[in-house]
């Protein structure tokens, strides 16, 4: 179709743009810049200590599982990056400090599957590609703006894959699992996305 | 499935509240919804210029014609145009319906909490009326938070809905009515413990509304011993 053909098409609404905003080109499309940062999550906030918190690395190698020290003992990255939720915000520039997957996944031996299953305390779980959690793209985060994560954004760990949409960077993460094929974690079953590209605009199955 | 845009058709509108809107509009080519679900509202203006937001659905199974209740935000850009400047016959598109979590299904038997807070009554409110709709007995409980009487939407409709299965309670956080056995004031635990159906029946939660009102209701309904994996929330923003 040509933009002229379009345009005839298009479904105007009358009157409607005298309030609008720019867009802005570093934004993925659709998406608005807030300053704060809301919070997301299917159901209430759990409540883990770092002493009691565990992640369990299970691959078809075998499991592996790491307490809060062994994560503080893993070479930390510093990190800033843009991050974009499916309801249509998106913050800029946030800063976080934690510990990239492909240390986490090395320490499990590697692994030759597709897919992980992040699974979450409060039973939340989301699918990841194994190719967007390594090479630098994905981090165990446990700092936000220099300090410990709040309750409700994951504490005291959660992932960050910033290159998806964020609920994909599953909070209070608790373990992976590889799997041979990508299944749909809890909202890729309940219409979300199964991959969650904000640049293609992949928000709902 | 919520793949196309759907063309949409405003066919009626009022103001059932000071500073919201209800909005009747007829949707071609529409595959019905579950009660609970939100669609993602697409506006054209006349030089190409989009924005988009998401909207609750008050209304729920295979009709094509969906209702909607618009807060307005004063400093918004979408909220003012549908409280203040659609008109009836001005159309829209539609996408949707989205949402596989947050909904009642009438094969649901187990009692169930609803708790809103201002517009977050509207996808509750399609959950009450898919219980009507389908003869269910399952027992229904609403908590339903505004700032004062003026300012509640569907009162006279749930008003009807009330019975020995469907309990209302109304919460008033700026100003109750005349002689009101409460005085206005937010939602807190001793509220909930009190209006809520009781931890030990094992309700489903659902609650919707502003992030600040889900967020302090969930936290203390867990606090009062909920099961987390029984609330479900639909946090609208703000
Ligand atoms: C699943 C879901 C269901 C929903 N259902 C309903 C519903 O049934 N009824 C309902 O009323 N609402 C609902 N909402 C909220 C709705 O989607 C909109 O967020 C709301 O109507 C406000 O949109 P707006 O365009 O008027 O405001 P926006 O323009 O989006 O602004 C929102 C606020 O942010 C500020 N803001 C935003 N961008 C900027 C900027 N660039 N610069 C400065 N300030 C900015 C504005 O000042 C305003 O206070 C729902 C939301 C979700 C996620």
């Amino acid at each position: 179709m040509t933009i002229s053909e379009e345009r005839r098409t298009m479904i105007v609404s009358r009157g409607f743009g005298e309030r609008r905003r720019e867009p802005d080109p570093s934004l993925p499309p659709g998406q608005r810049t807030t300053e704060d940062f809301p919070v997301m999550s299917a159901g209430p906030t759990p409540v883990v200590s770092p002493a009691d918190w565990r992640f369990s690395i299970a691959t078809e190698r075998g499991t592996a599982e790491w307490g809060w020290d062994d994560l503080m003992a893993q070479p930390i990255d510093d990190v800033t990056t843009d991050i974009h939720c499916v309801t249509r915000w998106s913050k800029l520039g946030t800063r976080w400090r934690g510990v990239s997957l492909d240390h986490v996944l090395a320490a499990a031996g590697g692994t030759e599957q597709v897919s992980a299953m992040i699974d979450c305390y409060g039973d939340y779980t989301t699918n990841v590609p194994i190719a967007d959690l390594v090479g630098g793209k994905a981090w165990l985060a446990f700092e936000f703006e220099g300090e410990p994560l709040e309750p409700e954004h994951g504490f005291p760990v959660r992932l960050i894959v910033p290159h998806l949409y964020f609920w994909k960077s599953a909070k209070w993460v608790r373990g992976l699992r590889t799997q041979a094929v990508d299944e749909p974690g809890f909202w890729e079953v309940n219409g979300y996305h199964q991959y969650g590209d904000p640049w293609r605009e992949q928000r709902y199955w | 499935m919520s793949g196309d845009w759907l063309p949409a058709t405003v066919i009626d509108a009022d103001w059932p509240i000071p500073t919201g809107r209800s909005l009747w509009v007829r949707v071609d080519g529409w595959p019905g919804n579950l009660a609970g679900q939100h669609v993602d509202v697409r506006l054209t203006a006349e030089d190409g210029y989009r924005a988009e937001r998401s909207y609750s659905i008050s209304t729920h199974g295979p009709s094509p014609v969906l209702e909607f209740a618009v807060d307005e935000l004063p400093d918004g850009e979408v909220s003012p145009y549908l409280v203040h400047d659609i008109e009836v016959g001005d159309r829209f598109e539609v996408r949707g319906p989205v949402g596989r979590y947050f909904v009642w299904e009438p094969a649901q038997t187990g009692p169930v909490q609803l708790i809103a807070g201002g517009s977050g009554i509207v996808p509750l409110m399609a959950m009450a009326r898919a219980r009507r709709d389908s003869g269910s007995d399952a027992p229904f409980k609403l908590l339903y938070s505004v700032r004062g009487e003026p300012y509640a939407y569907f009162a006279e409709e749930l008003e009807q809905l009330r019975g020995e299965t469907f309990g209302i309670d109304w919460v008033y956080t700026k100003r109750a009515p005349e002689g009101w056995h409460r005085p206005p004031g937010r939602i807190d635990r001793e509220l909930l413990e009190q209006l809520v159906i009781p931890a030990a029946e094992q309700p489903s939660v659902y609650i919707c509304g502003p992030t600040p009102f889900v967020e302090a209701a969930a936290n203390l309904l867990v606090d009062l011993g909920h099961d987390p994996a029984r609330i479900r929330t639909e946090r609208f923003g703000g």
